[in-house]
Order: C-alpha cells, then structure tokens, then sequence
C-alpha cells in the first residue's frame, strides 16, 4: 500500500473526487496543445490525459477520430508530442497522463518510450490495446522509469480477471461504463453501481476512474456517487471544436472545466 | 525443423513465435475467451465436424478440382501447372469455407447478429450468404470508396438480406472497414459474432481461419498424389491478409521439398509509395489486434495499402505469415499491377478460365518461376477466386490504355 501512497497519480484521489480530462496531443496542432494544458490544470483538472494521436483508433468513436485526423494532419508525432510535453513539466502542476495505441509506443520502441516519458516528466500511460495477459515488454521498462502503467476493466470483464487486472494497475483503476467506444453517450449505463462494486471487491483500495460516455454536468451528477474520479474526453473536445479561434477555444474549454466541477462534490466521500 | 514449425505455436497460446497475440480493447476479451473456448470444444466433435463437411460438400461444392492446365504448361513448355480450383466453390471464391465454419460457431454461441468487414465485397458476399441460410441478422462494413468500385457485390448482398454499411472514416478501404466491424463488435459484443474474412485480427482468428482453409491444402495433397504420385515442387498462392495462401501452405509446413511461395501486391511496385506488399516493405507493428509485419510511416501511423486488387489492399497480414517469413520457410514475392493484369489475360485466353485479380498475382508469378524449372517439376497455383466481379474494372484499365 506504501507504493499506492506515493503514488502521484493516486494522490489526487486522496481528498476529492478529481477530475480527470482527456485531449488529444496536438489537436488540431501543438501549439494550441501546449497552451490547453495548462488551461485546463487552472481551470480544474486534476488529471490531464494526452492522447497520441494514431491513424486507426480502435476504441474511439468518431469524435476522437476526428481529433487525431486533425492532429495527423497538422504533423504531430509522438516525438514531437514528448518534447512539447517537456516544456510544459515545470509549468504545471498537475499529473500528466499518456493515452496511446500499443503500435505508437512499439513503433517508438517500447525502452526509449519510457525513457523519453519520464523526460517529459509523463506520470502515467494508458494503452487501451495492451491487455494485462498481452506480450509486451512495455511494463517492464515502465516500472524502471516509476511510471505508472493505468489498466483498464469493462462492465463484461470476469471476477478473475478484475483481480488480475486490478493488481496491475497503478495510480487508479480506469473503469469502461459501458460497452462502446469513446463518446458513447446515447447509452445509459446499466447496473453501473453493481459494476463498481464487484470492481472495488477485486480492486481493494486501488482508486476506480469512471469514463466513456460522460458527456456533460448532468450525467456527472447521476453517476458521481460511485466512482472515485471521472474521466471525460469527447465532450470537451466537442465543446473545444465551437470555439472559432485560439482564444474562444481556451475560453470555451476552461468553462466547461468549471461546469463540470460545479456538479462535482467539493470533497470525496470514501 | 519442420516439426517446430507448427508446435512452436502451441507453445505460447495465441502467437506464432513473436506474432499475433491479442491487441484489443479489454471490451472483447471475453467474446475472444468464449470463440476460442467453443471453438477448441466443438472443432474435434464429429458432429460439428459432419455439419461443416456436409456443408462444404453440399453446399458449396467441395472438393474443388485440381485442374491440369494442360495449354497453360505447353504454353511454358516448363513444368506441369496445375490449378486448385477454389473459383469453383459456391459465391465464386474461398471465402465460403470459412464463412460456413464460422456461422455454425456463431450458432452454437447463440448469437443472433453477423458482422463482417469486407474489401472487394468477395468476404461480404460469402459472409451474408451463409446469413441468410442461417436466417441471422447481417450488416457488412464495407469502405465507401470500395462500395463504388464494386456495386455488383453490394447489390448481391443486399440481395441476400445484408445491410451494407458504407465507412467514411480513414481511406474508407478494407483497413477501415476492419476498424468500423471491430468497433460495432465493442459495442454489441453480447449478441454478435464477428466473422473476419482472413488469417488476421486477434487469436483465434487466424487459427482458426487457418483451420477452416486448411481443407484447400489438404484436398490438394490428396488430389496431387493421386494424379502425380507425388508432391508438388512448387506451390504459389496470393497475399494480401493471407487466408487462401494459409489454407493451402499448411498441410504441406512439414514437407520441406515443397516449396511454398507467398505472391504479395506490389501495386505499381514496392519502390513506390502505391503498394501493397507489407511482408516485402514493412515493419513489424500492430493492426487490427494483432502482432505482424505492417505498411507503416516512420512515426508508426498505418499506411493505406495500394492495388489493383481490392482484395489485396491491405496495410497488414496474418501473423502465421510473418513467423513463416521469419522462419524462411514460405518465400513472399511480389508482382504488379501490370504483370497481375498479363496474368489474368493469360488464364483467360488460354484455359478458358477467367480468374479473380488477386489469384492473377500468383499466377503471374509463374513468368519469373517456370524458367527455373525443369518439365519434370510440378507446380500448384492456388486459383483462390473468379474473376467475374473484375470484368468491370478490366474493361476500364482496358480502355484507359488505349487512351494512353
């Protein structure tokens, strides 16, 4: 439990329920990524997730497509998305997570992946497409550059592989609501509490991210009972998409920050 | 060595050496655990195995002839040419053989809906077919760039009681409607099976496409001693995800005499950036679930394949054929657009048969082959499908030169 502690990442679950934020790097070019980082810190991420963009996203829907198309588009790499990462380590505080597809990372190479995040001073990585059970030597060199490796369930996941997933998981457990892509949210979510509790059972004190499908202050305030933090990408880069320029971007992301927090509790219950 | 060809995977459950495994999201692990678990029950059953045979018999058409290509062969004067006639099978390819393995392990799970992806619209067809006996729901993801190249195929599935699903996302090709079947596949994962067309995509699939091909092989070796007394020289078939070539290599892994070459498409040649000949030009990567050589940039974004041949155009290949790569013991070469298009005009002229523009790799392969050889060698070429549905798309190259 010592390792979950001074875990960065868990820490943020400490006190509150945080707010955990979803972009893609480089959405539509870098140099509004690296402003919208420190934009959505101040406006109230705990955490911030950066997606690399990759050319076939099997767990998006079309809204983070469109986002990683645009980032494609405007030549963002992973290697440029690192050293623009790097820039912004000492300007803000909050923890920074990578969300990538395995063939990114294995493309880059698996041990210079986890060299160049620690230099970017990267908390944690997310990688939909490496299952616990997959052959990857990614964790390894992960673990060597104390970054946390955060796995993911889903509500059709087995009691037995809960247990083995969950004991793999650093910082917290990232908890699919639904069976679906990111930006699902014409679903509702069936048995959510249920689900969350047969994971808590398996996961023990390891914090559970909710995310897919949160779309909006109202959703937050149906489901934020039960999870220890929330994740949402697709509507903000949504909301993101109506500003016309940079500045009513920015403006159009921090408010929805703000919306978003305002129907969160102030304090955690645990 | 021979033997560690294929025991080699059964050491590690789900790769061939380094290759395949499972790269999804965690959403269809359970539906891969539960395939592959009914599956590995029912695949040794004799009554699942009667089903299927009296199927692939009755329905289909099984066993295809191994045609001598008497005027083919004087036409080289080289070696003994013989053709596995998979063109002859019901909807026209092999495709069927896996389509009808499939929907009786679909049956068997209880799932009530069908999904599948498909290029050239061959893998759709055979797909929404084996549906409609079924009587199971049936959507097909087809790219909308393919669903203009290849009207008459959708128009078939439609006729047969499948909703075609035209993909906009990506290079709207055979690539992304993979990505769009998987995604549905995510989201319906409780009431759908997910028939994929070739040897790729997470394990099981490409065993257990592999296994429901590999009676293409096995009938051959039969057929080709019975007619010879021996083994083949030579065996080519085409590549793009790898199933006719996978059905037809793998009875014959372990006879090292036989040699096995793998015919990729090189579109307007490897050299180019319009190719499709990911085992000759690419890098080991991940698509589409698993792990296998991949057309990819120098940042890892997946490159759109390029040939003549839309069921050829595809970024990736099944995982079996990379390891075979690596182990050397399939040779992969690859042919052009042009020598692909030679080949199909050959076939036709002389043989009467008008074969499919992939099967027209390997057959053009035979020009670089046959000189090598001597009369006395024998040489099987996978005719893996008819060339009706390129007719249309020939006409067009046809008059096109002549403009030229």
């Amino acid at each position: 439990m010592s390792k979950l502690k001074d875990n960065i990442i868990a820490q943020q679950f400490k006190d509150k329920k945080p707010l955990i934020t979803y972009i893609c790097g480089g959405d539509p070019n870098l140099a509004l990524t690296e402003k919208l980082i420190p934009c959505l810190a101040e406006a109230g991420s705990d955490l911030i997730e950066v997606g690399i963009p990759f050319s076939d996203p099997l767990a998006d829907g079309p809204v983070i497509q469109a986002a990683a198309q645009r980032a494609l588009q405007s030549g963002t790499t992973l290697k440029k998305l690192l050293i623009s990462l790097e820039k912004l380590r000492d300007k803000i505080d909050v923890p920074l997570i990578l969300m990538g597809y395995y063939n990114s990372i294995l493309n880059f190479g698996e041990e210079r992946f986890a060299r160049a995040a620690r230099k970017a001073g990267i908390a944690g990585v997310i990688i939909p497409d490496l299952p616990v059970d997959a052959a990857a030597k990614l964790p390894v060199y992960l673990a060597e550059e104390e970054i946390s490796q955060i796995r993911l369930v889903t509500p059709n996941t087995s009691r037995q592989r809960l247990q083995q997933i969950a004991s793999q998981s650093e910082g917290f457990l990232y908890c699919v609501a639904l069976l679906g892509t990111t930006g699902a949210n014409d679903q509702i979510y069936p048995e959510l509490k249920g689900y969350l509790d047969r994971v808590r059972q398996a996961a023990g004190k390891l914090p559970l991210g909710l995310g897919f499908g949160i779309d909006g202050p109202e959703k937050v305030k149906k489901i934020i009972d039960y999870p220890d933090g929330i994740i949402i990408g697709s509507a903000l880069i949504e909301t993101i998409q109506t500003g016309g320029d940079e500045a009513e971007m920015l403006a159009k992301a921090a408010e929805f920050i703000e919306s978003i927090k305002a129907a969160m509790p102030a304090a955690a219950v645990k | 060595m021979s033997r560690a060809v294929k025991n080699e995977f059964e050491m590690s459950r789900g790769y061939f050496a380094d290759f395949g495994g499972r790269f999804v999201p965690e959403t269809l692990v359970p539906a891969l655990d539960e395939l592959e678990t009914v599956y590995l029950e029912l695949k040794d059953k004799p009554e699942f195995k009667n089903e299927l045979k009296s199927l692939l018999k009755n329905y289909s058409g099984r066993p295809t002839p191994l045609y001598f290509a008497e005027q083919l062969s004087n036409y080289y004067d080289g070696p003994r040419i013989y053709l596995k006639r998979e063109d002859l099978n019901h909807t026209g390819a092999h495709k069927i053989n896996n389509t009808l393995g499939q929907i009786l392990l679909a049956v068997r799970m209880g799932k009530k809906r069908i999904i599948a992806e498909t290029g050239a619209g061959q893998h759709g067809v055979a797909t929404a077919t084996v549906a409609a006996r079924f009587n199971l729901e049936c959507e097909i993801y087809m790219g909308a760039e393919d669903i203009e190249r290849q009207a008459l195929n959708v128009y078939k599935m439609e006729m047969l009681g499948a909703k075609v699903i035209p993909v906009t996302s990506g290079s709207q090709t055979l690539k992304d409607a993979t990505n769009e079947a998987i995604r549905d596949w995510v989201r319906n994962v409780e009431d759908t099976h997910y028939i994929i067309g070739s040897v790729v995509g997470p394990h099981p699939y490409p065993m257990l496409v592999r296994d429901f091909q590999r009676i293409i092989g096995d009938e051959c070796r039969r057929q080709i001693s019975e007619e010879t007394g021996q083994l083949p020289d030579y065996i080519l078939a085409c590549v793009g995800g790898g199933s006719n070539a996978m059905g037809i290599f793998y009875p014959f892994l372990e006879d090292l005499n036989v040699k096995l070459i793998g015919i990729e498409a090189a579109g307007h040649g490897v050299k180019t950036d319009q190719h499709a000949a990911t085992l000759t030009a690419g890098r080991v990567g991940i698509l589409h679930g698993s792990k296998s050589y991949l057309l990819q940039d120098e940042d890892g974004q997946v490159i759109p394949a390029y040939s003549i041949s839309a069921g050829l155009d595809y970024p990736g290949v099944g995982p079996e054929h990379s390891y075979l790569k690596e182990k050397q013991r399939v040779n992969y070469q690859s042919v052009t657009d042009q020598e692909a298009i030679a080949a199909f005009k050959l076939l036709s002229e002389k043989e009467g048969i008008i074969p499919a523009l992939e099967s027209s790799h390997a057959l053009a392969y035979l020009e670089k082959l046959v000189p090598q050889l001597q009369k006395k060698d024998v040489v099987v070429v996978n005719l893996s499908g008819r060339g009706d549905k390129d007719i249309n798309n020939f006409r067009k190259i046809e008059e096109a030169d002549l403009h030229v």
